[in-house]
Formats: C-alpha cells, sequence, structure tokens
C-alpha cells in the first residue's frame, strides 16, 4: 500500500473550496487549476531555503507540479519558515494547517559551479521522515533537480513513478514564425529544435527520447523529418510525391508507421526508421491517417473515413482486418492510446461543432468527455499514464492545458503570447 | 469563371500554333474568328504615327501570353465538405492544360487548403483529396501526371483570416502554383 493511501485512510481527505488556492507567486509560472479533485493529499512545501541564489523557484517549481498531477492539494506556507532539509519541523504546527505530508529543502552552489539541491519529506501526521535526497547538478539544470525531486515525492506518497522531470515537445507560432520547443514537462525552460518561416506539425518522440520526428513544409510540402535533438542532425525520412504526413515510431523505435499520398489518396505505410522497407498496410479509397501504435505493438490504431466519417479504427499488425473502435459521433480523430493499452484519448465533435477532449475505456467502450472547450487537438498521455496534455483555444489563442484522465483537475501550462500547439510528451528517459 | 476577349484571342493562338494538338478538352473552348492581334514587348500600336520597316516582324511568345491567362486563374474554390471540382472552372484548367503542354518544362504544385474546422491531420488529408481532385481534372485535359503535384497544407495556410462562412468559403481551395 502506498504511502498516500496510508495517510488518506488516516485522514479523510476531501479536497474542497480550499483547492487551488496556492498559486506561486511567479508571474512566468502559474499553475492555473480548473476543477476540484475526489481526494488529494494535502502537503506543504515552503520555498527552498537559498533559492534565490541559484536564480530557480525551486519549491514553487515543485508545488506546481505536485499540484498539476491532482494528486495533491497544496497547503499554504508561510515564504520565511527557514524550513529545510536539516530542520526538526514542529509537526503539530502543520497539522493545524492540516497538512498531512511535509518538504523543505535548501539549494546552494558548489565551488565547481553547480547546484546542490537537498531535500527531505516528512510524514507530518505519524512523524516519521520519509527519507531525502542530495543531488548535484549543471547550473541550467536546476528546474530539472527541482523536477526530480517533485518525481521523489509523487513516487514515495503514491507509489507509482512520476512524469515531472520528463520533456515536452510543442510548436509555437509567431507571426508567420513556427518555432518547434523542447520544455520540461511543465512546458517550461523551453529550447528551440527548429526554427522555421513554414508550418510545422504533428511531432512524435523516439521511444528512446533522443529523437523527434516531425512534418515540416520547408520545401513546400508535407514532409516527415527526424531530428536528433543532442545534435541537431536532421535527416528527411519521407519525402515522396504528394504529402507525407502523421508520423509514429513502434514501441520498438525500429519502425514508424506513417500516412502517405505517394499512390493517391492519404494511405497507411509502415517503413523503418531509417527510410527503408516502405511498406502499405491498407489498400483502400478512403482517408486514412493518424497511426499510433498500441504499447505492445501489435496493433495499429487510427483514422479513417472508409466509414463515410472520419472514425477511429485499429487493425492487428503486420496485416489484419480494420475494426471499427468509435461509434458515437460523426467524426472522432487523433487517437492515442496509454501506456498500459488500456485507455484511448481522442477528439470528438459534438452537436454545434466543438471538438472535445475524450477518453474511451477500450475494453468496455465507455466514453466520457473530459473537457468543456471547443478546440480541442492533439492529445498526447504522460508517460505514466496519469494526465493527459492537449492543445486547445483559450482567450483568442492556441494554449496547451494538462489534464487528469478523469476531466477534474485541468492545469493551463506557459504564459506566454504566442500560439502553442502540437504538443506530445516525451517518455521516460532521464 | 468567364474568360475575357483576350483571354480567349490567346487559347486561339496557342490552338491554331498547333502546341496543344495533343490536349483534350472536355468541353469545346470557344474560338474567336477574327485576326490575331500580336501582343507583347515587340508589338506596335497602330496609332503609332513612325513608320513601320517593311522587314519587322512582331514577335509573338506564347508562353508570356499563356501566362499571362493563368495569372489571375489560380485559385479553384470548393464547397463544404467538397472535392468536386466545379463545371466554372473548366476555362481555368484548359488555359492551364495550354500552358504546361506549350512547355513540357514546367511543373505546378497542386495546392490543397481546407478551412479551420477540425483537426491538423485530418484536414491535410481532406486538402490533398482535393488537390488530388484537380490533377484529375488536368489530366482529363491532357496534363501529363508529371507536370502536376498534388500537394496539401491542410488548415495550416488559410487565404484569409476570419471563422465565418465567408472566410471559410474563400479557404476552401485549391492553388496551382509554379514549382
Amino acid at each position: 500500500m502506498s504511502e498516500l493511501n496510508q495517510l488518506m485512510n488516516r485522514r479523510s481527505l476531501i479536497a474542497g473550496a480550499t483547492a487551488s488556492l496556492a498559486l506561486p507567486a511567479f508571474a512566468q509560472f502559474r499553475v492555473e487549476i480548473s476543477g476540484v479533485g475526489g481526494t488529494q493529499m494535502p502537503i506543504a512545501i515552503p520555498d527552498f531555503r537559498d533559492e534565490a541564489r541559484v536564480g530557480q523557484p525551486v519549491g514553487a517549481i515543485i508545488r506546481a507540479d505536485l499540484e498539476r498531477s491532482g494528486q495533491f492539494r497544496i497547503i499554504d506556507a508561510p515564504t520565511t519558515t527557514g524550513l529545510f532539509e536539516g530542520s526538526q519541523p514542529v509537526f503539530a504546527d502543520w497539522r493545524s494547517r492540516n497538512a498531512d505530508a511535509l518538504a523543505g529543502g535548501s539549494a546552494a552552489k558548489l565551488a565547481d559551479g553547480r547546484v546542490d539541491l537537498r531535500y527531505k519529506l516528512w510524514d507530518v501526521v505519524k512523524g516519521p521522515d520519509l527519507g531525502g535526497e542530495a543531488q548535484a547538478v549543471a547550473a541550467d539544470d536546476v528546474r530539472l533537480g527541482a523536477h526530480r525531486i517533485a518525481d521523489t515525492i509523487y513516487q514515495k506518497l503514491t507509489g507509482e513513478r512520476g512524469v515531472f522531470a520528463t520533456r515536452m515537445a510543442y510548436v509555437t507560432k509567431v507571426g508567420g514564425r513556427y518555432t518547434l520547443r523542447i520544455a520540461d514537462a511543465d512546458g517550461e525552460g523551453g529550447q528551440v529544435a527548429l526554427a522555421s518561416p513554414d508550418p510545422i506539425i504533428s511531432p512524435t518522440w523516439s521511444p528512446n527520447g533522443r529523437e523527434l520526428a516531425y512534418v515540416s513544409f520547408e520545401t513546400r510540402k508535407a514532409v516527415v523529418w527526424v531530428q536528433d535533438l543532442s545534435t541537431g542532425r536532421r535527416r528527411i525520412l519521407a519525402d515522396f510525391r504528394g504529402t507525407n504526413s502523421a508520423p509514429t515510431f513502434s514501441p520498438d523505435g525500429a519502425q514508424l508507421a506513417l500516412s502517405l499520398s505517394r499512390e493517391g489518396g492519404s494511405q497507411l505505410f509502415i517503413m523503418n526508421r531509417d527510410g527503408s522497407g516502405v511498406r502499405r498496410l491498407l489498400q483502400s479509397s478512403a482517408i486514412e491517417t493518424e497511426p499510433v501504435f498500441s504499447p505492445d505493438g501489435r496493433q495499429l490504431y487510427f483514422v479513417s473515413d472508409r466509414g463515410g466519417s472520419p472514425q477511429i479504427y485499429r487493425m492487428s499488425l503486420p496485416a489484419g482486418t480494420p475494426e471499427r473502435v468509435t461509434f458515437a459521433g460523426s467524426y472522432n480523430i487523433s487517437p492515442t492510446i496509454s501506456p498500459d493499452g488500456r485507455t484511448m484519448a481522442y477528439v470528438t465533435r459534438i452537436n454545434g461543432g466543438s471538438l472535445r477532449l475524450s477518453v474511451m475505456d477500450i475494453a468496455s467502450g465507455a466514453v466520457q468527455q473530459i473537457s468543456d472547450t471547443s478546440d480541442d487537438e492533439s492529445p498526447s498521455f504522460s508517460p505514466n499514464g496519469r494526465l493527459l496534455v492537449y492543445a486547445t483555444r483559450n482567450g483568442g489563442r492556441d494554449v496547451l492545458m494538462t489534464s487528469t484522465l478523469d476531466g477534474k483537475i485541468k492545469a493551463r501550462l506557459i504564459s506566454t503570447s504566442a500560439d502553442v500547439r502540437e504538443p506530445t510528451w516525451g517518455p521516460f528517459s532521464r | 469563371m468567364k474568360l475575357s476577349p483576350f483571354a480567349l484571342t490567346l487559347l486561339a493562338v496557342a490552338a491554331l500554333a498547333g502546341c496543344a494538338s495533343s490536349v483534350k478538352l472536355d468541353e469545346p473552348v470557344a474560338v474567336e474568328s477574327r485576326p490575331v492581334t500580336p501582343t507583347g514587348s515587340a508589338s506596335t500600336s497602330g496609332a503609332n504615327t513612325t513608320p513601320m520597316a517593311e522587314s519587322r516582324v512582331a514577335s509573338v511568345d506564347l508562353g508570356t501570353q499563356l501566362t499571362a491567362a493563368v495569372a489571375s486563374q489560380r485559385v479553384v474554390l470548393f464547397d463544404y465538405d467538397s472535392y468536386v471540382v466545379k463545371d466554372e472552372y473548366a476555362n481555368l484548367l484548359s488555359a492551364h492544360a495550354k500552358r504546361l503542354a506549350n512547355d513540357r518544362k514546367l511543373a505546378l504544385n497542386l495546392e490543397g487548403h481546407t478551412d479551420e474546422r477540425g483537426g491538423r491531420e485530418y484536414n491535410l488529408a481532406l486538402g490533398q483529396k482535393r488537390a488530388e481532385a484537380v490533377a484529375k481534372s488536368l489530366s482529363l485535359v491532357g496534363v501529363a501526371v508529371a507536370q502536376v503535384e498534388p500537394v496539401s497544407y491542410g488548415k495550416e495556410r488559410p487565404a484569409v483570416q476570419g471563422n465565418d462562412e465567408a472566410a471559410w468559403a474563400k479557404n476552401r481551395r485549391v492553388e496551382l502554383k509554379d514549382k
């Protein structure tokens, strides 16, 4: 049994009206939470001692991570607690604030330029310390270090692996400029992988997290490229006659599925990651696109209008008969499968034309719409399957949101005046 | 869309020159019978008072004329959820067919576009479908497959901004662009 469950059992934790009050004070880094979770663990995490000296709001980064997960409620803490990993906290004080858990830590610059991050986690109901950690990171990796601390806290308290130290890719558009960015899982700390005057769509990660495949229009048509993130080296994967689009890696990274129009229409193909061995999967006169592998690699989900409207189908590989997966509604697109293979997230058009993020339990076919926005696009699962990131419209701009699978906790990522779109969550890798 | 008398004259020139002899039109194009008036850089005006040298030859550059003839004929619009090239574009298709037949080195990108509604990848496929519909129409009037490449921008490059039917109608299109 996880620590969270133990703590939950000791104290009834109904996240009520006080949820989401603890907004960190950093304007560029505000987690805008909407919705109220069922059960959330109340945890207090004061700012880390001396964090101002290392240039990153370490405590706020950790608080925002945990809050966005939907499994924690952040208890407001005074900023001047002086709490750090060596403190002996007075648990009664924290219990009186309704905290069940408490984390404190410190940041310090080392002589070699690295930053030493330390923390300790306490169970303030029972009293024991739940362990801690010290890590020395490069000065540019303080954010990553903070995310790693959030991951270990998450894992200690929920028993599951956290995703805060993973990365995300997305595309920003400002004026006529398109930029493919790689950012932390909270959308911050973005680095430019590709800047272009032409559209970039459909980025997708290789399973090892080292490469991105995407569609770029830089040659005046849709061509699939693969780019090594650390070296910037890029190569054309598919540049056949017509449109080359919707790439997705197989779980073992050895192959990609994609949609090509080289033989007319938009049809599904599979090829090796070096571009060899191109093989057509289906023969139809319909549109077939947006392929995605099941996590075991044995099935391919995709969008087809072979039934008259775009619906999600799946077929066994290497050559099965497509079977329809979505039945409700006349427009279901952009499937993505959870890492355990049990849940499919996709976008459905409801009456009036709104595009809504939906989630299907694949075994039962039960569907739940989990957003109330009207222009949802491009859902992508976190590698632990607990969160979705997707793009939607807000205030006349494209923005990124994360949501728990039940839709109860949503957070808007990245405060920027740019249009942000096409998010895709990277794998566990660092 | 109707061709101007000027453009029709150019078509007549092309037909007379025999350059488009292999073009099979799915609809007959009206041919005017009046004499051809040469145009272009070497043309002369009847109002000119300077005496014309007897040996002067007025040059006719069919390529230039045929390119001029398609200058305002570069966009095919589509109805909502439709991939049918409407009859009104027969003259546009003919004009491009003649131009492409006149110069086999010319090639077009047929860029399919959709309105902003719907997903990016699905719209990319829809735009491709429109581009291929135009490619098929062009092949029916004799254009060689190698001279056109149907491609798609989906909803990524709207012609006009806006989220009403007026804007959407202008964005559901195929643009015929020189490679």
